[in-house]
């Protein structure tokens, strides 16, 4: 096999964790990094020049060409399509189950079977896609939004409010995720899926508001930055006008990757007993309730877990696609 | 950079009382500990009025904790239910935890590395691909039930390992569980790696390197990924903290009596104590590994100073 | 720092300083014995929830080590559950009040002192005494002087109580504060075995490793992790350990000890996980045991709601039990390791000893179209939803309340018409339904103390007895109870107890579910395994190899 020479391939890196650089980012008064180089002009010179294009027309461009992005978005597409009308596809109740039939492999109608209390598995796993979708969205937006104002709050006035908000952030970051559901969720006894999302965001945000900070102290030192507050601008348009279009995309890929873990995660708490409660379905509940049926009946852990795992798998590849499409560098 | 340290430890000051601050509040909102100690019978008055006397459980929520913080300076971590010593506890859990996130951490950094330098030069090959469907698959799958399948299979069907781990948990049976509390990091190291090898393969530098001759082995290894470790010691030092935090699941399913088993019962039970307890010195691993991370960059990249 | 310069050194120093913060001074207590020297069995354990003393020990799991390391003056034997003299001579009355108690001669503490009729009677005061926290004080609460050294409001006034009077070396006599016929079938429970000097002079000691006069003595105690026991060459009984010693392993998931029963891992599993028990056939053959034990299940209800106190109540109550088709869910969720339950008490007590096959009669029995109807007499679920209250985190709760939960659904034809409503931890659980703070029915579970029909009744139905988290009340019940406790004639006290429960299936106070069994797989090395009554194995009997 010939040796690949460095300089033959072109780079397109796309790492669903590549903006975890900034997980763990220094205090950026202490810490002196040389600046990252500055955007390398890119290869796609085809344009016409003269007609202004943002970067966000560009990544459209780029993700709608990108294979990985098309396919993902469909099954995103078709997960929220199920999840408002889940009755379109699976018409008969989730919970209806009969005991009489617990564990019974597929039979017409029942294409998946049956699980331990007799509940026709398709049904459940359509029907738990709106709640485990509910999760990931809600949970994500909440703490991108809250993340990435306390981020941007302390990245941009610097000084004692990002020594008190990073403090807060690390606070918050300190305590272990799984620990925080068990302690907080074992006193819910709500059976809808806020206290959930709620949680999530609670112990969620720092890792957000952590790279929002980093992308805005980064933003803040460009020229036009400086350009601009030089002619100026006010704090807020300094912030929501030049800083916030460039330090978005950072968060925007972390989240779509968070998103995904955030489903998975709602599915450990419900191992532990302490996620969603019934009536919910959820496929969080049914991947805990059939995993320890998993040498009697497998199908019914199968299903849920598939459903869960191409729907994470979705949702990373979309950040991922959405990533490339933002690095101007790898343009 | 001894000044930097410096200020650094008087930071954490603030998080670790803020963090134990925030668990203890935690703790206290789940309730009334005390009603399940009788069984499915209900604690005469007399006898959870004495009880909650002799854990200061009768007195306001901030003065438990001052009271708390005051014993934690003299290394009294308190009593748990069952009239086991904290530190007890904590001398057995911690060092089993410390194996089995030494696994982890291992193989994070053997495979994880390895596989990413892998892929990052072959980006675009069919092993490339292979690795990349491969660790969005570990991503995706929750990991009781990765942990679930391989007792099973390798457990019960096989019989190559011990479906649980003993006591004395010594490296040879953390293998298998270390795996798979690794496994969703060791993901995430692959990717990482991946991308930054992907990235500065085409920096000045490594053509320098090759320009200058030099054997390819030896570009890899002393200019390429040196400078590609970065972003992964510092996922990695995160890591540390979350993986002995995280364990809760996999020490369950294998039966390791570790922090994560503690913190569970602890909860279970209701025991401030015990989880406040362990929460504590977990906030400080986390802490210092922090600290470890800023301070390991400028050792990969000559071009940090500390002030 | 400039001077290092490869990557290998960075991942050390990253373990080195972790070795340094987390680990420190962490000793490793290496070499794992195993259950391979002798004959020393393994058996699954959870670590138990209060200290290891007598009185203070209200589950299983701590009430295991005790029946192994202790002997009281009676013993339930293992196989039919009647009182036998243990270290008991005689136990004599005249009118069930003043009992005068000879101890045997000869038996000691494996630590060699004495066991004389000052153990029992220091144990019992010890027990008592509010001072000393003890969980299970209530057991004395029949002996006069209780409430003194026990006052159920305010300043303990007495140190000892007043009931109890050491006569002789071997001798002692106890007064209660009332008659109570059967209070020496009671005194097989754990919190009445003797208790050595070590216990008071060096209690923290004795807590780190307790000292008993049963078959086997304490070895080592790793808490949280195991507990090695070995048989007491010693021992004065004739109830002798057959093999060398037990191993207790504390595990935290019972599917994980069942995992490692199959692996070879594990000798002695005494609670099959319900999800296990399709393949225990196919896994164990016939090293399995699955047999009567004095548990039941009932689900309990708030009388403290007004919703489920009122004048159509009874019937809604009744319409829920035929709603519950309680075979298939034994059948099909527990493999027949449960039994539908047809009264309120346990078939281990033996028709002797009260249980009373179909006392429940019709309104146990699972009929839809007949619930439907009762439900709709009495007005309707209140709130047109009934959540049935249960916690999470043990056993296997969200199983059958799922299962009861679609039953009574699939009755009234109403997929919302009941929905579990579980709680994260058995605390949380237990202070809800000791506060009055549930709004529906709820998870009761009883496991008898001694097998007496009167253990089944009086603390779960009584007016404000310590298990009656529902708050019901019913004055005839009461009185019936009353006479039946002062009662002499055993087989009239009997009957007395069936009519009070007779009120208790009239208005429902209860829904029972079923009778559950103990049940127990082991692996090839053990033979003679029995469980007791109690669903604890009979550890002395087992013979390994």
């Amino acid at each position: 096999m010939p040796e690949p020479s460095f300089e033959s391939e072109g780079v397109i890196a796309g790492t669903a964790m590549g903006a975890a650089t900034d997980l763990a980012t220094t205090d950026a008064e202490t810490l002196h990094k040389r600046p990252s180089a500055a955007a390398e002009p890119g290869p796609g010179g085809t344009e016409p020049a003269g007609k202004p294009r943002s970067l966000w027309s560009d990544a459209w461009r780029d993700l709608r060409r990108n294979p990985v992005f098309v396919v993902s978005a469909l099954i995103i597409l078709f997960l929220v399509v199920i999840s408002l009308w889940p009755s379109a596809i699976a018409s008969g109740s989730p919970l209806k189950c009969d005991l009489a039939k617990a564990q019974q492999g597929s039979a017409p109608g029942h294409p998946f079977g049956y699980d331990g209390q007799g509940c026709d598995v398709y049904t459940r796993t359509v029907h738990g896609a709106r709640t485990s979708v509910t999760v990931g969205v809600c949970a994500t937006l909440g703490v991108a939004i809250l993340g990435s104002v306390l981020g941007a709050l302390a990245g941009f006035f610097g000084g004692l409010w990002d020594a008190v908000l990073s403090r807060i952030t690390d606070v918050f970051f300190a305590i272990p995720v799984i620990l925080g559901g068990l302690v907080l969720l074992s006193v819910v006894t709500s059976n809808s899926v806020w206290p959930v999302i709620g949680f999530i965001v609670l112990l969620g945000w720092p890792q957000i508001s952590r790279i929002a900070r980093g992308a805005v102290i980064t933003a803040k030192q460009n020229d036009y930055v400086q350009a601009a507050r030089a002619l100026g601008a006010s704090n807020s348009r300094l912030l929501l006008r030049h800083i916030a279009p460039n330090a978005v995309a950072p968060v925007i890929v972390v989240a779509t990757i968070a998103l995904g873990t955030y489903i998975a995660l709602e599915a450990t708490l419900s191992y532990l007993g302490v996620g969603l409660k019934p009536p919910s379905v959820s496929w969080g509940i049914d991947i805990s309730a059939a995993s320890p049926y998993i040498r009697n009946a497998p199908h019914a852990l199968l299903w849920p877990s598939g459903a869960l795992a191409i729907t994470v798998l979705a949702f990373i590849m979309l950040g991922d696609a959405v990533r490339d499409a933002l690095d101007p560098k790898l343009r | 950079m001894g000044r930097y340290v410096v200020r650094r430890l008087v930071q954490m000051v603030p998080v670790f009382i803020g963090s134990t601050l925030l668990i203890f509040l935690m703790v206290n909102v789940m309730g009334d500990p005390v009603a399940g100690l009788c069984g499915d019978r209900q604690c005469d008055a007399a006898t959870a009025a004495q009880l909650k006397k002799e854990f200061g459980l009768d007195q306001p929520v901030w003065q438990q904790y001052l009271t708390y913080m005051g014993n934690l300076f003299t290394g009294d971590f308190g009593t748990a239910f069952n009239g086991q010593e904290v530190t007890e506890l904590m001398s057995t859990a911690f060092p089993v935890t410390f194996r089995l996130t030494v696994v982890a951490i291992l193989f994070e950094v053997l495979i994880g590395i390895t596989l990413g330098v892998v892929t990052g030069l072959r980006r675009g090959r069919p092993v490339d691909t292979g690795v990349l469907l491969l660790t969005l698959v570990v991503i995706s799958v929750p990991t009781f039930v990765t942990g679930l399948l391989l007792q099973l299979l390798l457990g019960v069907e096989r019989d190559w390992i011990r479906p649980s781990v003993s006591p004395a948990a010594p490296f040879g049976e953390l293998i298998v569980p270390g795996l798979v509390l690794a496994s969703v990091s060791l993901a995430y190291v692959t990717r990482l790696t991946r991308t930054s090898i992907a990235e500065n393969r085409r920096s000045d530098y490594v053509r320098t390197a090759i320009a200058k001759g030099l054997p390819r082995r030896r570009v890899v290894t002393r200019h390429l990924l040196r400078n590609s470790l970065i972003p992964v010691v510092t996922f990695i030092g995160a890591d540390i903290g979350f993986l002995m935090g995280g364990a809760i699941v996999t020490e369950r399913i294998f039966n390791i009596h570790g922090v994560g088993y503690q913190l569970y019962q602890g909860i279970l039970r209701q025991n401030t104590q015990t989880v406040v307890g362990f929460v504590t010195v977990l906030v400080l691993v986390f802490l210092l590994c922090n600290l470890v991370v800023d301070l390991l960059y400028a050792v990969l990249d000559p071009r940090i100073r500390y002030a | 720092m400039r001077g290092a310069t490869n990557a290998g050194w960075a991942a050390c120093a990253v373990a080195v300083a972790l070795a340094a913060t987390a680990c420190g001074g962490g000793g490793d207590s290496g070499g794992e014995g195993g259950s391979g020297g002798g004959a020393v069995l393994s058996s699954s354990w959870t670590d138990p929830q209060n200290p290891l003393e007598p009185a203070n020990t209200n589950e299983v799991q701590g009430g295991k080590v005790l029946s192994m390391i202790f002997r009281g003056l009676k013993q339930y034997d293992p196989k039919t559950g009647e009182a036998e003299d243990m270290l008991a001579e005689k136990i004599e009355t005249s009118d069930s009040r003043n009992y005068t108690v000879t101890v045997k001669d000869g038996w000691t503490f494996s630590n060699g002192e004495k066991v004389t009729a000052k153990s029992f009677v220091d144990a019992w005061n010890y027990g008592a005494s509010l001072k000393n926290n003890q969980k299970n004080a209530y057991f004395f609460s029949y002996i006069e002087g209780y409430d003194k050294v026990h006052p159920a409001k305010g300043e303990q006034r007495a140190e000892t109580m007043s009931g109890l009077k050491v006569t002789g070396e071997r001798t002692f006599t106890v007064r209660l504060s009332q008659k109570f016929s059967s209070f020496p079938d009671t005194l097989g429970y754990n919190a009445f075995v003797p208790l050595p000097r070590a216990f008071y002079d060096d209690h923290d000691g004795w807590l780190a490793k307790p000292v008993g006069n049963g078959p086997y003595a304490v070895e080592s105690y790793t808490k949280g992790s195991e507990m090695r026991l070995t048989k007491w060459d010693a021992y004065p009984g004739e109830d002798a350990a057959r093999n060398g010693g037990v191993t207790l392993k504390v595990y935290t998931d019972n599917n994980t000890a069942y995992t490692d029963l199959m692996a070879g891992n594990l000798d002695l599993v005494d609670d099959v996980p319900a999800q296990q028990l399709k393949n225990v056939e196919n896994d164990l053959g016939d090293r399995y045991l699955n047999t009567p034990a004095g548990i039941i299940q009932t689900l309990a209800f708030p009388y403290y709601d007004k919703d489920w106190n009122k004048a159509g109540s009874v019937k809604v109550r009744k319409g829920l039990s035929r709603a519950i088709n309680r075979e298939q869910i034994t059948d099909t969720i527990f493999q027949k390791t449960r039994t539908p339950a047809t009264d309120w008490t346990s078939p281990v007590l033996g028709a002797d000893g009260g249980y009373k096959e179909g006392l429940c009669g019709e309104w146990c029995r699972y009929d839809a179209a007949a619930a439907k109807k009762l439900i709709e007499e009495g007005g309707g679920l209140p709130g047109g939803q009934v959540k049935i209250t249960y916690n999470a985190d043990t056993g296997s709760h969200k199983l059958w309340v799922d299962a009861v939960c679609n039953s009574i659904n699939n009755a009234l034809d109403n997929d919302r018409a009941c929905v579990g409503n579980p709680i994260g931890t058995f605390a949380d659980f237990r202070s809800k339904s000791t506060t009055q703070k549930l709004s529906g029915p709820f998870r009761a579970g009883w496991q008898m103390d001694y097998p007496l029909t009167q253990n089944f009744l009086q603390p779960l139905y009584y007016t404000d007895a310590s298990s009656n988290d529902g708050k019901w009340s019913n004055e005839e019940f009461d009185k019936l109870v009353d006479e039946a406790n002062a009662e002499t004639d055993p087989a009239r006290a009997v009957e007395m107890f069936q009519k009070a429960e007779a009120v208790v299936r009239d208005n429902m106070a209860a829904i029972p579910l079923w009778y559950q069994n103990g049940s127990a797989g082991w692996s090839e090395r053990l033979s003679n395994v029995a469980l007791n009554p109690f669903s604890v194995p009979v550890y002395d009997q087992i013979k390994v190899g």
